[in-house]
Protein backbone atom coordinates (compact mmCIF):
# COMPACT_ATOMS: atom_id res chain seq x y z
CA UNK A 1 0.00 0.00 0.00
CA UNK A 2 1.19 3.49 -0.86
CA UNK A 3 0.52 5.77 2.10
CA UNK A 4 0.80 9.50 2.65
CA UNK A 5 0.74 10.92 6.17
CA UNK A 6 -0.40 14.32 7.39
CA UNK A 7 0.69 15.51 10.85
CA UNK A 8 -1.32 18.40 12.23
CA UNK A 9 0.02 18.80 15.76
CA UNK A 10 3.33 19.79 17.30
CA UNK A 11 5.66 17.51 19.28
CA UNK A 12 5.25 16.78 23.02
CA UNK A 13 2.09 18.92 23.40
CA UNK A 14 0.05 16.31 21.55
CA UNK A 15 0.35 12.61 20.82
CA UNK A 16 -0.56 13.00 17.13
CA UNK A 17 3.04 13.08 15.94
CA UNK A 18 4.00 10.09 18.14
CA UNK A 19 1.11 8.15 16.65
CA UNK A 20 2.08 9.23 13.14
CA UNK A 21 5.67 8.14 13.74
CA UNK A 22 4.64 4.75 15.15
CA UNK A 23 2.25 4.27 12.25
CA UNK A 24 4.92 5.17 9.70
CA UNK A 25 7.43 2.84 11.32
CA UNK A 26 4.96 -0.04 11.48
CA UNK A 27 3.84 0.51 7.89
CA UNK A 28 7.44 0.57 6.63
CA UNK A 29 8.31 -2.52 8.69
CA UNK A 30 5.36 -4.29 7.09
CA UNK A 31 6.71 -3.46 3.63
CA UNK A 32 4.40 -0.58 2.76
CA UNK A 33 5.50 2.63 1.11
CA UNK A 34 5.25 6.10 2.68
CA UNK A 35 5.38 8.48 -0.27
CA UNK A 36 5.31 11.65 1.86
CA UNK A 37 4.86 12.94 5.39
CA UNK A 38 3.33 16.41 5.33
CA UNK A 39 3.54 18.60 8.42
CA UNK A 40 0.81 21.21 8.76
CA UNK A 41 -0.59 23.55 11.43
CA UNK A 42 1.58 23.24 14.59
CA UNK A 43 2.88 20.02 13.05
CA UNK A 44 5.57 22.16 11.40
CA UNK A 45 7.24 22.32 14.84
CA UNK A 46 8.29 18.71 14.28
CA UNK A 47 10.84 20.10 11.85
CA UNK A 48 12.93 22.49 13.96
CA UNK A 49 16.47 21.50 14.87
CA UNK A 50 16.37 23.78 17.93
CA UNK A 51 14.31 21.23 19.87
CA UNK A 52 16.19 20.07 22.98
CA UNK A 53 14.11 17.68 25.05
CA UNK A 54 15.36 16.22 28.37
CA UNK A 55 17.81 13.35 27.81
CA UNK A 56 15.53 10.73 29.34
CA UNK A 57 12.73 11.50 26.86
CA UNK A 58 12.31 10.62 23.19
CA UNK A 59 13.70 13.16 20.70
CA UNK A 60 10.76 13.46 18.36
CA UNK A 61 12.51 15.66 15.80
CA UNK A 62 15.64 13.49 15.58
CA UNK A 63 13.46 10.41 15.42
CA UNK A 64 11.73 11.73 12.28
CA UNK A 65 15.11 12.70 10.77
CA UNK A 66 16.51 9.23 11.43
CA UNK A 67 13.46 7.41 10.07
CA UNK A 68 13.58 9.71 7.06
CA UNK A 69 17.23 8.95 6.44
CA UNK A 70 16.77 5.22 6.88
CA UNK A 71 13.84 4.99 4.46
CA UNK A 72 14.52 8.01 2.26
CA UNK A 73 11.25 9.63 3.36
CA UNK A 74 9.97 12.89 1.92
CA UNK A 75 9.40 14.97 5.07
CA UNK A 76 7.66 18.17 3.98
CA UNK A 77 6.93 21.19 6.16
CA UNK A 78 4.23 23.55 4.87
CA UNK A 79 5.79 26.90 4.02
CA UNK A 80 2.80 29.07 4.98
CA UNK A 81 2.34 27.32 8.32
CA UNK A 82 6.12 27.37 8.89
CA UNK A 83 6.43 31.09 8.25
CA UNK A 84 3.80 31.82 10.90
CA UNK A 85 5.59 29.64 13.41
CA UNK A 86 9.23 30.45 12.75
CA UNK A 87 10.46 27.37 10.94
CA UNK A 88 13.01 28.57 8.39
CA UNK A 89 15.40 26.98 5.90
CA UNK A 90 18.31 28.68 4.15
CA UNK A 91 16.15 30.00 1.32
CA UNK A 92 13.40 31.30 3.59
CA UNK A 93 16.02 32.89 5.83
CA UNK A 94 17.40 34.90 2.94
CA UNK A 95 14.01 35.66 1.39
CA UNK A 96 12.59 37.01 4.64
CA UNK A 97 15.75 38.65 5.98
CA UNK A 98 16.00 36.39 9.03
CA UNK A 99 19.18 35.88 11.04
CA UNK A 100 19.12 32.07 11.21
CA UNK A 101 17.67 28.92 9.78
CA UNK A 102 16.41 26.01 11.85
CA UNK A 103 15.03 23.32 9.54
CA UNK A 104 15.94 19.88 10.89
CA UNK A 105 17.93 17.31 8.91
CA UNK A 106 15.93 15.48 6.27
CA UNK A 107 13.02 17.96 6.27
CA UNK A 108 12.24 20.34 3.43
CA UNK A 109 9.93 23.34 3.24
CA UNK A 110 7.40 23.40 0.42
CA UNK A 111 3.87 24.42 -0.47
CA UNK A 112 0.40 23.07 0.21
CA UNK A 113 0.32 21.69 -3.30
CA UNK A 114 2.52 18.90 -1.95
CA UNK A 115 -0.31 17.88 0.38
CA UNK A 116 -2.90 17.82 -2.40
CA UNK A 117 -0.49 15.91 -4.62
CA UNK A 118 0.02 13.40 -1.79
CA UNK A 119 -3.76 12.94 -1.64
CA UNK A 120 -3.87 12.31 -5.37
CA UNK A 121 -0.85 10.03 -5.67
CA UNK A 122 -1.20 7.90 -2.53
CA UNK A 123 -3.69 5.12 -2.05
CA UNK A 124 -4.40 6.26 1.51
CA UNK A 125 -3.83 9.63 3.13
CA UNK A 126 -3.79 9.19 6.90
CA UNK A 127 -4.32 12.32 8.99
CA UNK A 128 -2.98 12.54 12.54
CA UNK A 129 -4.36 15.41 14.58
CA UNK A 130 -6.72 16.53 17.26
CA UNK B 1 -2.49 19.28 -13.41
CA UNK B 2 -3.26 15.60 -12.91
CA UNK B 3 -5.07 12.96 -14.90
CA UNK B 4 -6.52 11.33 -11.83
CA UNK B 5 -9.72 12.88 -10.52
CA UNK B 6 -10.36 11.99 -6.92
CA UNK B 7 -13.14 12.98 -4.58
CA UNK B 8 -11.62 15.29 -1.97
CA UNK B 9 -13.61 16.32 1.08
CA UNK B 10 -12.53 18.85 3.67
CA UNK B 11 -14.13 18.31 7.08
CA UNK B 12 -14.46 21.47 9.11
CA UNK B 13 -15.35 20.76 12.71
CA UNK B 14 -14.09 23.74 14.66
CA UNK B 15 -15.19 27.29 15.37
CA UNK B 16 -13.47 29.90 13.19
CA UNK B 17 -11.32 31.88 15.63
CA UNK B 18 -10.54 29.82 18.76
CA UNK B 19 -7.83 27.96 16.84
CA UNK B 20 -6.21 28.38 13.43
CA UNK B 21 -7.59 25.13 11.99
CA UNK B 22 -10.47 26.77 10.11
CA UNK B 23 -8.32 29.41 8.44
CA UNK B 24 -5.52 27.03 7.52
CA UNK B 25 -8.10 24.55 6.21
CA UNK B 26 -9.42 27.24 3.90
CA UNK B 27 -5.88 27.87 2.69
CA UNK B 28 -5.61 24.20 1.68
CA UNK B 29 -8.95 24.42 -0.13
CA UNK B 30 -7.83 27.47 -2.11
CA UNK B 31 -4.52 25.88 -3.13
CA UNK B 32 -6.20 22.54 -3.79
CA UNK B 33 -8.70 24.13 -6.16
CA UNK B 34 -5.91 24.46 -8.74
CA UNK B 35 -5.61 20.68 -8.96
CA UNK B 36 -8.98 20.14 -10.67
CA UNK B 37 -10.23 17.45 -8.32
CA UNK B 38 -13.82 16.79 -7.28
CA UNK B 39 -13.89 18.94 -4.15
CA UNK B 40 -16.48 19.33 -1.43
CA UNK B 41 -16.49 20.83 2.04
CA UNK B 42 -18.43 19.65 5.08
CA UNK B 43 -19.26 21.79 8.09
CA UNK B 44 -19.97 19.80 11.22
CA UNK B 45 -20.08 20.42 14.96
CA UNK B 46 -18.72 23.91 15.80
CA UNK B 47 -17.51 24.09 12.18
CA UNK B 48 -20.95 25.45 11.23
CA UNK B 49 -19.98 28.70 12.98
CA UNK B 50 -17.42 29.27 10.21
CA UNK B 51 -20.28 30.16 7.84
CA UNK B 52 -22.28 32.42 10.16
CA UNK B 53 -22.95 35.80 8.57
CA UNK B 54 -22.03 39.14 10.07
CA UNK B 55 -18.79 38.00 11.67
CA UNK B 56 -16.99 40.84 13.43
CA UNK B 57 -13.51 40.10 14.76
CA UNK B 58 -12.56 43.67 15.70
CA UNK B 59 -12.86 42.86 19.41
CA UNK B 60 -10.35 40.02 19.26
CA UNK B 61 -7.94 41.70 16.81
CA UNK B 62 -7.90 38.77 14.41
CA UNK B 63 -8.34 38.77 10.67
CA UNK B 64 -11.97 38.22 9.65
CA UNK B 65 -11.49 35.64 6.93
CA UNK B 66 -15.17 34.86 6.43
CA UNK B 67 -15.42 36.85 3.14
CA UNK B 68 -13.05 34.26 1.66
CA UNK B 69 -15.84 31.66 1.73
CA UNK B 70 -17.72 33.84 -0.75
CA UNK B 71 -14.85 33.46 -3.23
CA UNK B 72 -15.05 29.66 -3.23
CA UNK B 73 -17.60 29.64 -6.07
CA UNK B 74 -15.07 31.41 -8.31
CA UNK B 75 -12.61 28.61 -7.51
CA UNK B 76 -15.18 26.00 -8.64
CA UNK B 77 -15.66 24.86 -5.05
CA UNK B 78 -19.43 24.64 -5.13
CA UNK B 79 -20.43 21.83 -2.78
CA UNK B 80 -20.59 22.99 0.83
CA UNK B 81 -22.45 20.46 2.95
CA UNK B 82 -23.78 21.79 6.25
CA UNK B 83 -25.01 19.27 8.78
CA UNK B 84 -28.56 19.96 9.87
CA UNK B 85 -28.19 18.52 13.36
CA UNK B 86 -25.08 20.59 14.07
CA UNK B 87 -26.97 23.76 13.18
CA UNK B 88 -29.98 22.78 15.28
CA UNK B 89 -27.88 21.83 18.31
CA UNK B 90 -26.48 25.37 18.25
CA UNK B 91 -29.79 27.12 17.74
CA UNK B 92 -28.86 28.11 14.19
CA UNK B 93 -30.77 27.92 10.91
CA UNK B 94 -29.74 28.44 7.28
CA UNK B 95 -30.89 32.04 7.70
CA UNK B 96 -27.97 32.64 10.05
CA UNK B 97 -25.41 31.60 7.43
CA UNK B 98 -23.80 33.69 4.71
CA UNK B 99 -25.52 33.29 1.35
CA UNK B 100 -22.91 31.45 -0.72
CA UNK B 101 -23.52 30.96 -4.41
CA UNK B 102 -21.83 29.91 -7.63
CA UNK B 103 -22.58 30.31 -11.32
CA UNK B 104 -23.36 26.97 -12.96
CA UNK B 105 -21.59 26.86 -16.31
CA UNK B 106 -23.65 23.80 -17.31
CA UNK B 107 -26.89 25.70 -16.76
CA UNK B 108 -26.35 28.99 -18.61
CA UNK B 109 -24.40 30.42 -15.66
CA UNK B 110 -27.45 30.37 -13.43
CA UNK B 111 -26.69 31.47 -9.88
CA UNK B 112 -27.11 28.56 -7.47
CA UNK B 113 -26.67 27.98 -3.76
CA UNK B 114 -23.41 26.36 -2.74
CA UNK B 115 -24.69 25.43 0.71
CA UNK B 116 -26.47 22.09 0.86
CA UNK B 117 -28.24 21.22 4.09
CA UNK B 118 -27.82 17.52 4.84
CA UNK B 119 -28.63 15.24 7.75
CA UNK B 120 -26.04 13.48 9.88
CA UNK B 121 -26.93 10.19 8.18
CA UNK B 122 -26.57 11.74 4.72
CA UNK B 123 -23.19 13.28 5.49
CA UNK B 124 -21.97 9.88 6.67
CA UNK B 125 -22.91 8.42 3.28
CA UNK B 126 -21.24 11.30 1.44
CA UNK B 127 -18.06 10.84 3.49
CA UNK B 128 -18.12 7.17 2.61
CA UNK B 129 -17.98 8.04 -1.11
CA UNK B 130 -14.78 10.09 -0.79
CA UNK B 131 -11.28 9.10 -1.84
CA UNK B 132 -9.52 11.61 0.39
CA UNK B 133 -10.85 13.13 3.62
CA UNK B 134 -8.97 16.03 5.15
CA UNK B 135 -10.00 16.59 8.74
CA UNK B 136 -9.51 20.03 10.26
Amino acid sequence: MKFAIQVNEGPYQHQATDSAYQFAKAALDAGHEIMRVFFYHDGVNNGTNLTTPPQDDRNIVNRWSELGKEHNLDLVVCVAAAQRRGIVDEGEMQRNGKSAQNIADGFRISGLGQLIEAGIQSERLVVFGD
Amino acid sequence: MSETIKKFMYLNRRAPYGTIYAWESLEVVLIGAAFDQDVSLAFLDDGVYQLVKGQDTSGVDMKNFSPTYQALGDYDVTKLYVEKESLEERGLTLEDLMPLTYEDEDDDWAEKDSIRLVSRAEIADIMDEQDVLFSF
